[in-house]
């Protein structure tokens, strides 16, 4: 297009290259046009070499495998946290959750300071993970319900009041725990969150 | 850190840890170092969950953090240690084969852990070999922290920094300033902990190990409540010691396909004398004179001193170099040697053996015109010139220009091909982190379209399972198997046959990545 252009006051058609050290030589067909899409993949010319096996390509694959496994089941593997509800909807019992995230808050915060050693990291991460399986039986009941009830709009809804929840206690959970810091803490983040 | 490797370390941070922890992981791979509320806002997940996250991932040492002023602690993410979770299973068969089940289930529970005591390694361990043994039959601690000891003399453990001595601090505040200022001594002390750690920690571990086993007996029996003996100190793999073994098996290897059994077996002594002695990343082992190598050959070879000169001297033309009576091996050029054949069997499955024919005589003549490559391959030209094209369009190959005037004028230039292997290095290990993320997700598709035959197939194994252990007939144990029928079993064996193949190829593409990240490095470092 660019020398086609360029070429219009100079001799139109002219390439800059020569044709014919291409490949197309003059008053040659062009090839066929193409009626289909491109296929999926690219031909294959040549077969691939064979993948290893033998005892230790086995073992080690039987291994990965394995492995993959294993790791789903440590408590090091984080599920997905279960959407909040909007509890004007619910049965007052229910609220007990309220309560639950609140201690969950406050053993969260022992993770939030670094120099603190991994071993209390263990513990909080597990005591998460049991009061999180607390969390689903007690929710797990409660989903059967609601599926049917609920709207989207309304889960929308519910989610962006969550949020606004969440973070108001946050704020205020920080207030509490780190007095000093607290006007110094947000200055901060606003230099940081410019660049 | 390219796309291509992003889009790798979001796979196998999902994969292994999940949505939450992957979210964040990605995110601080792409920004750089940042404190833990910018986190949360803006990837936009709940600041508890922020944590959790960053604790799995620093568990794991996938991310390190850092006090700067007032008082911010900021997060970052090593992306290449995210990598190296590809290469687990590898580091753990190689214990296996060194150290027996016992290393292996050490790292094992190391690389799975992230980080742990030794107390709590050799008990882990010591239960489940003790599962696997017979009835009756238990594991004592004292094997297992002896084996615990030899994996730390020969360094593939290795001790995590420690948390400094916390000096006389306020009592009365829950202090978080102070903590903060402890943990910048903390981060200045680990360098120096390490570093002694190196050379005391066989003695200290020594200490650990003979204090260990005798409290470990009487205690076996009482309670598990005691304060563990060496609380704070934890234990992680090291992986560039792995990395170190894998590198010289693969010279090994070489050596030996290229020669004779006898020459590998010299070349593996010589390694292995310089283990310990040179760091992993030198690039070059110590000199040793041919008197030590004939002293330390494995008992089995009787070979003479003269033949033992005579294979040096064969080697020596190779990546080994004879300087005098010193030999040492020129490491990086084994290594570049190895990237190179890699190059080579890449262009060659690729392409034809024609154009691997090609390849390889420009590496040798180092830059040459296009119709000398006619003339020295013997390949007519215009299938010269197609395969030529196609190396170059893949950038295997790269074109040098030399003008012959100054204007640059086409018709006066002259083109050479010319193989610059650190650029082809770097283009192959690029696709090589491609063809994984590729592998990852057509092996996560493939489980997804067939997950709900494989729940129901894992029903019925639990439910023959539970039945065969409260003892049921032959004929109700038939019946729940025919529950899935033929085609859906076929369908099984097809979708385990897929998986097996996709698994033992990312296993095989790393490889490959650890020969040429090895290589770059090592040339990186030279510069």
């Amino acid at each position: 297009m660019a020398s086609r252009g360029g070429g219009r006051g100079r001799g139109r058609g002219q390439l800059t290259f020569n044709m014919e050290a291409v490949g197309i030589g003059k008053g040659d067909a062009l090839p066929p046009p193409t009626l289909q899409p491109s296929p999926l993949f690219p031909p294959l010319e040549f077969r691939p070499v064979p993948l290893p096996s033998g005892e230790e390509g086995e073992y080690v694959l039987a291994l990965k495998q394995e492995l993959r496994g294993a790791m789903r089941q440590l408590p090091y593997f984080i599920r997905p946290a279960v959407p909040k509800r909007d509890w004007r909807r619910l049965p007052r019992e229910l609220k007990i959750r309220v309560r639950k995230l609140q201690k969950e808050r406050i053993t969260i915060l022992l993770p939030k300071r670094p120099p603190k050693t991994t071993e209390d990291k263990e513990e909080t991460i597990q005591k998460l993970e049991t009061l999180e399986k607390k969390e689903e039986e007690v929710t797990s009941e409660e989903d059967e319900e609601k599926e049917e009830e609920e709207e989207k709009e309304e889960e929308e809804e519910e989610e962006y009041d969550e949020e606004e929840h969440e973070e108001e206690t946050d704020y205020i959970m920080s207030y509490f725990d780190n007095g000093e810091d607290f006007g110094g803490d947000s200055d901060d983040n606003m230099d940081e969150a410019i660049y | 850190m390219t796309q291509a490797e992003i889009k790798l370390c979001s796979l196998l941070l999902q994969e292994h840890f999940g949505e939450i922890v992957e979210k964040i992981g990605v995110h601080l791979i792409r920004t750089g170092s940042q404190p833990l509320r910018v986190i949360a806002h803006d990837t936009g997940t709940s600041l508890d969950q922020v944590k959790k996250a960053l604790c799995v991932l620093i568990q794991h040492n996938l991310v390190t953090y850092q006090v700067h002023k007032r008082g911010v602690v900021e997060y970052e993410a090593q992306c290449s240690r995210v990598l190296r979770m590809l290469r687990y299973p590898r580091y753990i068969y190689t214990t296996k084969t060194l150290y027996s089940d016992t290393g292996e289930l050490i790292v094992e529970e190391l690389l799975l852990n992230g980080k742990l005591t030794m107390s709590a390694v050799i008990k882990k361990v010591a239960d489940r070999l003790t599962e696997t043994m017979e009835d009756g039959k238990t594991m004592d601690y004292a094997e297992v922290s002896s084996t615990f000891v030899r994996l730390a003399d020969t360094h593939f453990v290795q001790r995590c920094p420690l948390v400094a001595t916390t000096e006389s601090s306020d009592p009365g505040l829950p202090p978080p300033a102070p903590t903060l200022v402890i943990n910048e001594k903390d981060m200045y002390l680990v360098p120096k902990l390490s570093l002694i750690g190196k050379g005391k920690r066989r003695r200290s571990s020594d200490e650990d190990a003979a204090g260990e086993p005798k409290a470990k007996r009487p205690k076996h029996t009482a309670d598990n409540k005691e304060p563990i003996p060496d609380d704070g100190i934890y234990w992680q793999a090291n992986l560039d010691r792995f990395h170190q073994h894998f590198r010289d098996q693969a010279i090994v290897s070489a050596v030996a396909n290229r020669m004779d059994q006898t020459s590998s077996e010299i070349v593996r002594t010589m390694l292995r004398m310089s283990e310990i002695t040179t760091s992993s990343s030198a690039p070059f082992t110590q000199p040793l004179s041919s008197n030590e190598i004939f002293r330390s050959l494995p008992v089995g070879y009787n070979i003479s001193k003269q033949v033992l000169d005579q294979y040096l001297t064969l080697l020596a033309d190779d990546p080994v170099s004879l300087d005098l009576n010193s030999l040492y091996k020129d490491l990086h050029k084994a290594l570049a040697c190895l990237a190179t054949a890699t190059l080579e069997s890449v262009v060659q499955e690729r392409f034809g053996s024609r154009c691997a024919r090609i390849f390889r005589l420009v590496l040798q003549k180092k830059h040459l015109e296009q119709k000398q490559v006619e003339d020295f391959a013997m390949i007519p030209a215009k299938e010269a010139k197609d395969m030529l094209y196609k190396m170059l369009s893949e950038n295997f190959i790269s074109l040098q220009e030399i003008p012959k005037t100054p204007d640059h004028a086409p018709s006066r230039t002259f083109y050479l091909y010319t193989v610059n292997i650190l650029s082809a290095a770097r283009m192959l290990l690029h696709r090589c982190y491609k063809s994984i993320a590729n592998l990852i997700e057509r092996r996560q598709f493939e489980t997804k379209e067939s997950k709900r035959l494989l729940e129901k197939s894992q029903r019925v194994e639990a439910i023959i399972a539970s039945m065969q252990a409260t003892g049921a007939e032959e004929a109700q144990l038939q019946e729940i198997e025919e529950m899935i029928t033929a085609p859906e079993r076929q369908q099984l064996e097809t979708l385990k046959r897929n998986v097996n193949k996709l698994d033992a190829s990312e296993i095989q593409v790393d490889e490959t990545i650890f020969l040429l990240e090895s290589y770059i490095e090592s040339t990186m470092k030279r510069q």
